[in-house]
Protein backbone atom coordinates (compact mmCIF):
# COMPACT_ATOMS: atom_id res chain seq x y z
CA UNK A 1 0.00 0.00 0.00
CA UNK A 2 1.51 3.35 -1.01
CA UNK A 3 0.90 5.40 2.24
CA UNK A 4 2.67 8.31 0.93
CA UNK A 5 -0.11 9.14 -2.04
CA UNK A 6 -3.01 8.00 0.28
CA UNK A 7 -1.28 10.88 2.67
CA UNK A 8 -1.24 13.92 -0.28
CA UNK A 9 -4.57 12.23 -0.90
CA UNK A 10 -5.92 12.76 2.15
CA UNK A 11 -4.13 16.47 2.02
CA UNK A 12 -5.33 17.28 -1.20
CA UNK A 13 -9.28 16.48 -0.16
CA UNK A 14 -8.51 18.60 3.14
CA UNK A 15 -7.33 21.55 0.78
CA UNK A 16 -10.51 21.02 -1.28
CA UNK A 17 -12.51 21.40 1.54
CA UNK A 18 -10.88 24.73 2.17
CA UNK A 19 -11.36 25.82 -0.39
CA UNK A 20 -14.85 25.16 -1.64
CA UNK A 21 -15.51 26.64 1.96
CA UNK A 22 -16.77 23.81 3.70
CA UNK A 23 -13.99 23.86 6.67
CA UNK A 24 -12.38 27.04 7.68
CA UNK A 25 -9.12 27.44 10.29
CA UNK A 26 -11.27 26.28 13.41
CA UNK A 27 -10.62 23.05 11.35
CA UNK A 28 -7.36 22.84 11.71
CA UNK A 29 -7.20 24.10 15.49
CA UNK A 30 -9.26 20.60 16.16
CA UNK A 31 -6.82 18.51 14.47
CA UNK A 32 -3.53 20.63 15.92
CA UNK A 33 -4.83 19.24 19.43
CA UNK A 34 -4.62 15.75 18.81
CA UNK A 35 -1.41 14.25 20.19
CA UNK A 36 -0.21 10.91 20.95
CA UNK A 37 -2.63 10.76 23.77
CA UNK A 38 -5.23 10.83 21.68
CA UNK A 39 -4.41 10.71 18.13
CA UNK A 40 -7.66 9.96 16.51
CA UNK A 41 -9.37 13.17 18.62
CA UNK A 42 -10.18 14.88 15.55
CA UNK A 43 -12.14 12.26 14.20
CA UNK A 44 -14.25 11.64 17.67
CA UNK A 45 -14.45 15.00 17.54
CA UNK A 46 -16.32 15.30 14.07
CA UNK A 47 -18.06 12.19 15.06
CA UNK A 48 -19.61 13.84 18.88
CA UNK A 49 -20.79 17.12 16.14
CA UNK A 50 -22.62 14.81 13.94
CA UNK A 51 -24.68 12.85 16.56
CA UNK A 52 -24.99 16.18 18.29
CA UNK A 53 -26.34 17.69 15.05
CA UNK A 54 -28.17 15.49 14.05
CA UNK A 55 -30.24 15.61 17.75
CA UNK A 56 -30.17 19.65 16.79
CA UNK A 57 -31.41 18.96 13.38
CA UNK A 58 -34.41 16.87 14.24
CA UNK A 59 -35.68 19.02 17.42
CA UNK A 60 -35.67 22.04 15.10
CA UNK A 61 -37.79 19.62 12.43
CA UNK A 62 -40.34 19.03 15.27
CA UNK A 63 -40.06 22.51 16.48
CA UNK A 64 -40.79 23.73 13.08
CA UNK A 65 -43.80 21.65 13.08
CA UNK A 66 -45.15 21.77 16.40
CA UNK A 67 -44.56 25.56 17.39
CA UNK A 68 -45.72 27.56 14.46
CA UNK A 69 -44.17 31.00 14.29
CA UNK A 70 -42.23 30.47 17.14
CA UNK A 71 -39.57 31.98 15.82
CA UNK A 72 -37.58 32.18 19.32
CA UNK A 73 -37.64 28.96 20.03
CA UNK A 74 -36.68 28.01 16.65
CA UNK A 75 -33.49 30.70 16.90
CA UNK A 76 -32.76 29.04 20.34
CA UNK A 77 -32.79 25.91 18.81
CA UNK A 78 -30.43 26.97 15.46
CA UNK A 79 -27.77 28.94 18.42
CA UNK A 80 -26.59 25.80 19.46
CA UNK A 81 -26.26 24.11 16.30
CA UNK A 82 -24.29 26.93 14.95
CA UNK A 83 -22.28 27.30 18.04
CA UNK A 84 -21.13 23.50 17.14
CA UNK A 85 -20.63 24.26 13.66
CA UNK A 86 -18.51 27.00 15.00
CA UNK A 87 -16.68 25.00 17.14
CA UNK A 88 -15.37 22.51 14.54
CA UNK A 89 -14.55 24.86 11.41
CA UNK A 90 -18.09 23.72 9.24
CA UNK A 91 -17.98 26.73 7.94
CA UNK A 92 -20.91 26.39 4.99
CA UNK A 93 -23.12 24.80 7.62
CA UNK A 94 -22.63 27.99 10.01
CA UNK A 95 -23.32 30.23 7.12
CA UNK A 96 -26.94 28.36 6.61
CA UNK A 97 -27.59 29.02 10.42
CA UNK A 98 -26.64 32.28 10.34
CA UNK A 99 -28.96 32.50 7.51
CA UNK A 100 -32.19 30.88 9.21
CA UNK A 101 -31.59 32.98 12.21
CA UNK A 102 -31.92 35.96 10.21
CA UNK A 103 -35.19 34.80 8.95
CA UNK A 104 -36.13 34.25 12.85
CA UNK A 105 -35.44 37.66 13.26
CA UNK A 106 -37.38 38.92 10.49
CA UNK A 107 -40.27 36.62 11.17
CA UNK A 108 -40.05 35.04 8.17
CA UNK A 109 -41.68 31.74 7.72
CA UNK A 110 -40.90 30.74 4.56
CA UNK A 111 -37.49 31.68 4.43
CA UNK A 112 -36.46 30.01 8.15
CA UNK A 113 -38.28 26.82 6.29
CA UNK A 114 -36.42 27.15 2.62
CA UNK A 115 -33.20 28.00 5.39
CA UNK A 116 -33.73 25.23 6.86
CA UNK A 117 -33.80 22.90 4.06
CA UNK A 118 -30.20 24.21 3.12
CA UNK A 119 -28.64 23.63 6.43
CA UNK A 120 -29.93 20.18 6.15
CA UNK A 121 -28.55 19.80 3.17
CA UNK A 122 -24.90 21.22 3.87
CA UNK A 123 -25.36 18.94 6.92
CA UNK A 124 -25.54 15.69 4.94
CA UNK A 125 -22.99 17.25 2.17
CA UNK A 126 -20.14 18.16 4.77
CA UNK A 127 -21.17 14.31 6.54
CA UNK A 128 -20.47 12.58 3.33
CA UNK A 129 -17.05 14.65 3.08
CA UNK A 130 -15.47 14.42 6.28
CA UNK A 131 -16.61 10.73 6.54
CA UNK A 132 -14.74 10.31 3.09
CA UNK A 133 -11.53 12.38 4.48
CA UNK A 134 -11.46 10.17 7.57
CA UNK A 135 -11.30 6.80 5.81
CA UNK A 136 -8.60 8.19 4.12
CA UNK A 137 -6.39 9.05 6.92
CA UNK A 138 -7.19 5.76 8.97
CA UNK A 139 -6.08 4.20 5.75
CA UNK A 140 -3.32 6.56 5.36
CA UNK A 141 -1.60 5.28 9.24
CA UNK A 142 -0.37 7.25 12.05
CA UNK A 143 0.67 10.05 9.81
CA UNK A 144 -1.89 10.87 7.97
CA UNK A 145 -3.35 14.03 9.86
CA UNK A 146 -0.54 16.17 8.35
CA UNK A 147 -0.26 19.95 8.00
CA UNK A 148 -2.42 22.93 7.01
CA UNK A 149 -3.52 22.75 3.36
CA UNK A 150 -1.86 25.47 1.31
CA UNK A 151 -4.44 28.55 1.77
CA UNK B 1 -5.56 10.57 27.45
CA UNK B 2 -9.49 11.54 28.66
CA UNK B 3 -12.13 9.14 29.52
CA UNK B 4 -15.66 9.90 29.63
CA UNK B 5 -18.01 9.10 32.71
CA UNK B 6 -21.41 9.89 32.80
CA UNK B 7 -21.61 13.70 32.16
CA UNK B 8 -17.80 14.25 32.85
CA UNK B 9 -14.88 13.89 30.91
CA UNK B 10 -11.76 13.55 33.33
CA UNK B 11 -8.52 14.39 31.63
CA UNK B 12 -4.75 13.87 32.95
CA UNK B 13 -2.22 16.16 32.12
CA UNK B 14 0.18 14.34 30.38
CA UNK B 15 3.35 15.36 32.68
CA UNK B 16 3.92 17.97 36.16
CA UNK B 17 3.86 21.06 35.49
CA UNK B 18 1.68 23.26 34.33
CA UNK B 19 1.39 27.11 34.07
CA UNK B 20 1.36 27.66 37.48
CA UNK B 21 4.27 26.96 39.85
CA UNK B 22 4.30 23.83 42.20
CA UNK B 23 1.40 20.76 41.55
CA UNK B 24 -0.66 20.40 38.02
CA UNK B 25 -3.18 22.88 38.37
CA UNK B 26 -7.00 21.23 38.00
CA UNK B 27 -9.13 22.89 36.29
CA UNK B 28 -13.03 22.54 35.89
CA UNK B 29 -14.84 22.92 32.25
CA UNK B 30 -18.49 23.03 32.17
CA UNK B 31 -20.17 22.83 28.82
CA UNK B 32 -23.48 21.54 27.74
CA UNK B 33 -22.10 21.29 24.41
CA UNK B 34 -20.86 17.78 23.68
CA UNK B 35 -18.49 19.05 21.24
CA UNK B 36 -17.00 22.00 22.88
CA UNK B 37 -16.57 19.89 25.90
CA UNK B 38 -14.02 17.54 24.41
CA UNK B 39 -12.36 20.74 22.91
CA UNK B 40 -11.82 22.67 25.87
CA UNK B 41 -10.83 19.78 27.75
CA UNK B 42 -7.83 18.34 24.91
CA UNK B 43 -6.90 22.29 24.79
CA UNK B 44 -6.29 22.42 28.63
CA UNK B 45 -4.66 19.15 28.60
CA UNK B 46 -2.62 20.50 26.18
CA UNK B 47 -1.54 23.19 28.20
CA UNK B 48 -0.51 20.32 30.79
CA UNK B 49 -3.74 20.82 33.23
CA UNK B 50 -5.93 18.35 35.31
CA UNK B 51 -9.38 18.71 33.75
CA UNK B 52 -12.27 17.67 35.10
CA UNK B 53 -15.33 18.53 32.27
CA UNK B 54 -18.99 18.06 33.14
CA UNK B 55 -22.41 19.38 31.13
CA UNK B 56 -24.12 21.70 33.91
CA UNK B 57 -23.69 24.14 35.79
CA UNK B 58 -25.79 21.44 38.75
CA UNK B 59 -22.78 18.98 38.08
CA UNK B 60 -20.47 21.60 38.70
CA UNK B 61 -21.32 22.51 41.57
CA UNK B 62 -21.79 18.99 43.20
CA UNK B 63 -18.02 18.70 41.95
CA UNK B 64 -16.75 22.21 43.50
CA UNK B 65 -18.20 20.28 47.36
CA UNK B 66 -16.43 17.26 46.96
CA UNK B 67 -13.04 18.12 45.06
CA UNK B 68 -11.21 20.64 47.42
CA UNK B 69 -8.28 21.37 44.51
CA UNK B 70 -9.97 23.60 41.90
CA UNK B 71 -7.50 25.90 40.61
CA UNK B 72 -9.97 27.59 37.81
CA UNK B 73 -13.53 27.00 36.73
CA UNK B 74 -14.19 27.84 32.69
CA UNK B 75 -17.54 27.91 32.11
CA UNK B 76 -20.17 28.28 29.25
CA UNK B 77 -22.71 30.87 29.24
CA UNK B 78 -25.71 29.92 28.02
CA UNK B 79 -26.64 26.34 29.11
CA UNK B 80 -30.11 24.85 30.08
CA UNK B 81 -31.18 25.12 33.76
CA UNK B 82 -28.50 27.16 35.27
CA UNK B 83 -26.12 29.20 33.00
CA UNK B 84 -22.30 30.26 33.38
CA UNK B 85 -23.23 33.41 34.90
CA UNK B 86 -25.94 32.39 37.59
CA UNK B 87 -22.64 29.36 38.04
CA UNK B 88 -20.37 32.35 38.54
CA UNK B 89 -22.26 34.33 41.02
CA UNK B 90 -23.13 30.97 43.09
CA UNK B 91 -19.22 30.59 43.27
CA UNK B 92 -18.85 34.24 44.10
CA UNK B 93 -21.30 34.26 46.75
CA UNK B 94 -19.89 30.48 48.58
CA UNK B 95 -16.75 31.52 51.54
CA UNK B 96 -15.15 28.43 50.15
CA UNK B 97 -15.45 28.83 46.45
CA UNK B 98 -15.33 32.11 45.50
CA UNK B 99 -11.49 32.23 45.34
CA UNK B 100 -11.90 30.62 42.74
CA UNK B 101 -11.24 32.32 39.00
CA UNK B 102 -13.85 32.12 36.94
CA UNK B 103 -13.40 32.06 33.13
CA UNK B 104 -17.24 32.90 31.08
CA UNK B 105 -17.03 31.49 27.21
CA UNK B 106 -19.85 32.66 25.19
CA UNK B 107 -20.38 32.52 20.95
CA UNK B 108 -22.24 35.89 21.27
CA UNK B 109 -20.03 38.84 21.66
CA UNK B 110 -22.40 40.96 23.51
CA UNK B 111 -20.75 43.80 25.46
CA UNK B 112 -23.59 44.29 28.45
CA UNK B 113 -23.07 40.33 28.70
CA UNK B 114 -19.30 40.64 29.42
CA UNK B 115 -19.26 43.95 31.56
CA UNK B 116 -22.02 41.99 33.46
CA UNK B 117 -19.71 39.06 34.04
CA UNK B 118 -16.32 40.53 34.32
CA UNK B 119 -18.98 42.99 37.32
CA UNK B 120 -19.42 40.14 39.03
CA UNK B 121 -15.69 38.92 39.32
CA UNK B 122 -15.30 36.69 35.90
CA UNK B 123 -11.48 36.73 35.26
CA UNK B 124 -11.77 36.89 31.09
CA UNK B 125 -14.75 36.38 29.02
CA UNK B 126 -13.66 34.20 25.53
CA UNK B 127 -15.45 34.12 22.60
CA UNK B 128 -16.15 31.20 20.96
CA UNK B 129 -14.45 28.83 19.05
CA UNK B 130 -12.12 29.08 21.97
CA UNK B 131 -8.39 28.72 20.97
CA UNK B 132 -5.05 27.32 22.47
CA UNK B 133 -3.34 31.01 22.72
CA UNK B 134 -6.54 32.12 24.58
CA UNK B 135 -6.39 29.63 27.22
CA UNK B 136 -2.78 30.04 27.64
CA UNK B 137 -2.88 33.64 27.74
CA UNK B 138 -5.54 33.61 29.94
CA UNK B 139 -4.65 31.20 32.18
CA UNK B 140 -0.95 32.47 32.19
CA UNK B 141 -1.67 35.66 33.69
CA UNK B 142 -4.29 34.48 36.28
CA UNK B 143 -2.71 31.41 37.51
CA UNK B 144 0.47 32.90 37.80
Amino acid sequence: MDYSNLRRQAASMKKSLFDQGYLDEQFCQVEDLQDEASPNFAEEVITLFFKDSARLISNIEQALEKYPKDFNKWDAYMQQLKGSCSSIGASRMKSECMSFREFCGQGNVEGCMKSFQKVKREHGVLRQKLEAYFQLLRQAGPAGAATRPGM
Amino acid sequence: MASIVGGAVVAAAAGGGGVGVGATPHVLAVDDSSVDRAIIAAILRSSRFRVTAVDSGKRALELLGKEPDVSMIITDYWMPEMTGYELLQKVKESSNLKQIPVVIMSSENVQTRISRCLEEGAEDFLVKPVRASDVSRVFSRVLR
